[in-house]
């Protein structure tokens, strides 16, 4: 089944860690299996980036004894590229054993040192961005944001997702969101099922786009990269997306400074919207809607093929 | 049917072929069923185990800190100590309030609810003074609800009987499965509205979505705005005078008659192409569909 949220302030800074959590943890009933937050904070130097990484699932640290060692081999794997490369490491910390935040500098070919780390398949970064930082893991909202610190973030938006896993495996790679890789800021959140995955995913493939996972939501995170590196508005992107993309979805985007959503021909998978003049607020129910704004609200249903994109 | 040939059905357009294979037959008007409520059946409308409530003893019910079922279960033991009318406060999108209410009450949800809101009802009169989630009013039996905003999809899938009211918008799928009753939107509805409806009324005061009545068997929509497109089986047919005396009545009881009138107002029944109900499973159902 599966629940999606997602926030927009409009020109101000927020407690968006600590709202997301609330809409996710009142969507648990969709899917407890795993939860992920894409929250953005306001823009930081150009060359300065976030780095989120995990470096093993829960089977790599089932192994036991040997699972810390596998864990520090491939951080300090990390670190060797990210001197290679001529980045700059200004903080790194590791909230949980098996994933890490880094902020870093550097002045070079981003994608090209991206792609480097994730030579090895037992890394992975989640997210890489001047705003962006994508965190997901196993266990519920609650559990998510008290082991990776969300409360206290602070940002202009975020998506988020909570996972019953249906077409792929129970951990951190097939959760949402998934980042656009490597391309900078952009993230995806998706409800439902794509049907012509496997034709789409094998276009993609031929065109250099790398897939981590099964899971059918990586394909519109890797298709709206492609569209948005190739000159494409995001706008243009969700919409296209309505008529190439077969199957039943809705799912949110977030750029830098922009969140969208699209809704696919049959309006099958649903979602609850609410617009003020300095907040846009979406989600699955409206019951994650109301965890944050308890008053009574005016929400609509977007309908069939509805696209909409709003700024930051 | 038994006399036609593969070769005279390939050569036949689809309705002719329908009608050689005995799939439908040009009799089948005047099976829709609405009733009226008769004030001297009422004792048929109670369940015997249903509590005798009085309307004029009110109470109120803050959802704040409970779940649907502690709420739905509270209800129950009020109306069992003969409350007739009970205002639900602070629902904040809940899911599943109101459900199965099976007797006479009046109940005002003062706010917004979630899926489910009044699913299965047969009898109460219910007022929500916010917007409703997915699949409101589903299978209900008798009764009105009157839903002030908007609401989700499936709005009164499969209901039954009683009116189902939405001054606002609704979502898609608007009465999928439709077996009897009223719906009336305000606003506009959704993509598929009036799927596989069976039986009942609907009426759509705005625009209604792409496929409007597909696969309907029976019932009929009536649209005041515009319509994006028909669904298969679907077809446009005149308004009679009945058609805009009961519009106008029904529209009138609920304060949403429109300043221009009726006239205008589309009517969409099925073109009973499609129609097997009179039939059994024949084989050759397969060459037609």
């Amino acid at each position: 089944m599966c629940g999606i949220a997602g926030i927009i302030h409009k020109g101000k800074s927020s407690n968006v860690g600590g709202e997301m959590t609330a809409m996710l943890q009142a969507l648990k009933h969709r899917g407890p299996d795993s939860t992920g937050y894409a929250v953005y904070s306001e823009g930081r130097d150009p060359k300065e980036y976030i780095m989120r990484i995990k470096v093993a699932e829960a089977e790599d640290r089932a192994i036991g004894h040997g699972a810390g060692k596998l864990m520090a081999d491939r951080v300090a794997r990390v670190d060797a590229i990210l001197e290679e490369h001529g980045a700059k490491v200004i903080s790194k910390e590791a909230p949980v054993e098996h994933a890490l935040r880094y902020i870093l500098t550097h002045d070079g070919d981003t994608p090209a040192m991206a792609e480097h780390i994730e030579e090895d398949k037992g890394t992975e970064i989640l997210s890489m961005g001047n705003g962006l930082e994508l965190i997901k893991d196993l266990g519920d909202a609650t559990v998510v944001s008290d082991a990776y610190g969300l409360d206290e973030f602070n940002g202009t938006h975020g998506i988020g997702h909570t996972r019953m896993a249906t077409e792929s495996d129970v951990d951190i790679k097939s959760a949402h969101p998934y980042w656009a890789f490597p391309y900078n800021d952009i993230s995806v959140v998706h409800n439902g099922q794509i049907t012509n995955y496997w034709i789409m995913r094998r276009e993609m493939e031929r065109k250099g786009h790398r897939f981590q996972s099964n899971c059918d939501s990586e394909l519109l995170a890797v298709y709206t990269a492609h569209n948005l590196a190739n000159g494409v508005t995001l706008e243009d992107s969700l919409r296209r997306s309505i008529d190439e993309i077969d199957g039943v979805f809705t799912y949110l985007v977030c750029t830098k400074d922009q969140l969208g959503m699209a809704k696919d021909t049959m309006a099958a998978k649903p979602l609850v919207l609410y617009e003020s003049d300095d907040l846009i607020a979406m989600a699955s129910e409206e019951v994650a809607i109301r965890a944050i704004l308890p008053h009574e609200i005016d929400t609509t249903d977007p309908y069939d093929e509805e696209v909409r994109v709003w700024q930051a | 049917m038994a006399s036609v040939s593969d070769a005279e059905l390939k050569s036949m357009t689809q309705e002719e072929r329908v009608k050689a294979l005995g799939m439908t037959t040009d009799q089948l008007t005047g099976r829709s069923m609405y009733m009226e409520f008769d004030p001297d059946a009422t004792e048929r409308f109670a369940y015997p185990w249903a509590p005798d409530v009085d309307f004029n003893k009110r109470t109120e019910l803050d959802c704040d800190g409970m779940t649907a079922t502690e709420v739905n279960s509270s209800m129950r033991d009020l109306m069992a100590e003969g409350f007739g009318t009970i205002v639900l406060k602070n629902p904040r999108g809940m899911h599943s309030l109101g459900v199965g209410v099976l007797n006479k009450l009046n109940l005002i949800i003062e706010g917004s609810t979630g899926y489910f809101a009044v699913g299965l009802i047969d009898g109460p009169n219910v007022r929500i003074n916010g917007r409703v989630g997915w699949s409101c009013g589903e299978n209900m039996m008798s009764g009105t609800v009157m839903i002030e905003k908007n609401a989700g999809s499936t709005f009164g899938a499969a209901m039954r009987g009683g009116d189902l009211v939405c001054r606002g918008s609704v979502g898609s799928r608007t009465g999928i499965d439709q077996k009897g009753g009223t719906i009336i939107v305000g606003g506009d509805t959704g993509a598929l509205s009036g799927f596989m409806m069976q039986r009942g009324r609907m009426v759509v005061c705005g625009n209604a979505g792409k496929n409007l009545g597909d696969s309907m068997y029976d019932g009929t929509i009536y649209v005041g705005g515009e319509i994006k497109s028909l669904g298969v089986d679907a077809v446009e047919e005149e308004l009679t005078e009945l058609d805009r005396a009961w519009l106008t009545r029904k529209l009138s009881q609920y304060g949403m008659m429109p300043d221009g009138g009726v006239d205008n107002y589309t009517k969409v029944v099925a073109g009973k192409m499609l129609w097997n109900y009179d039939n059994l499973e024949p084989n050759e159902k397969k060459l037609i569909l």
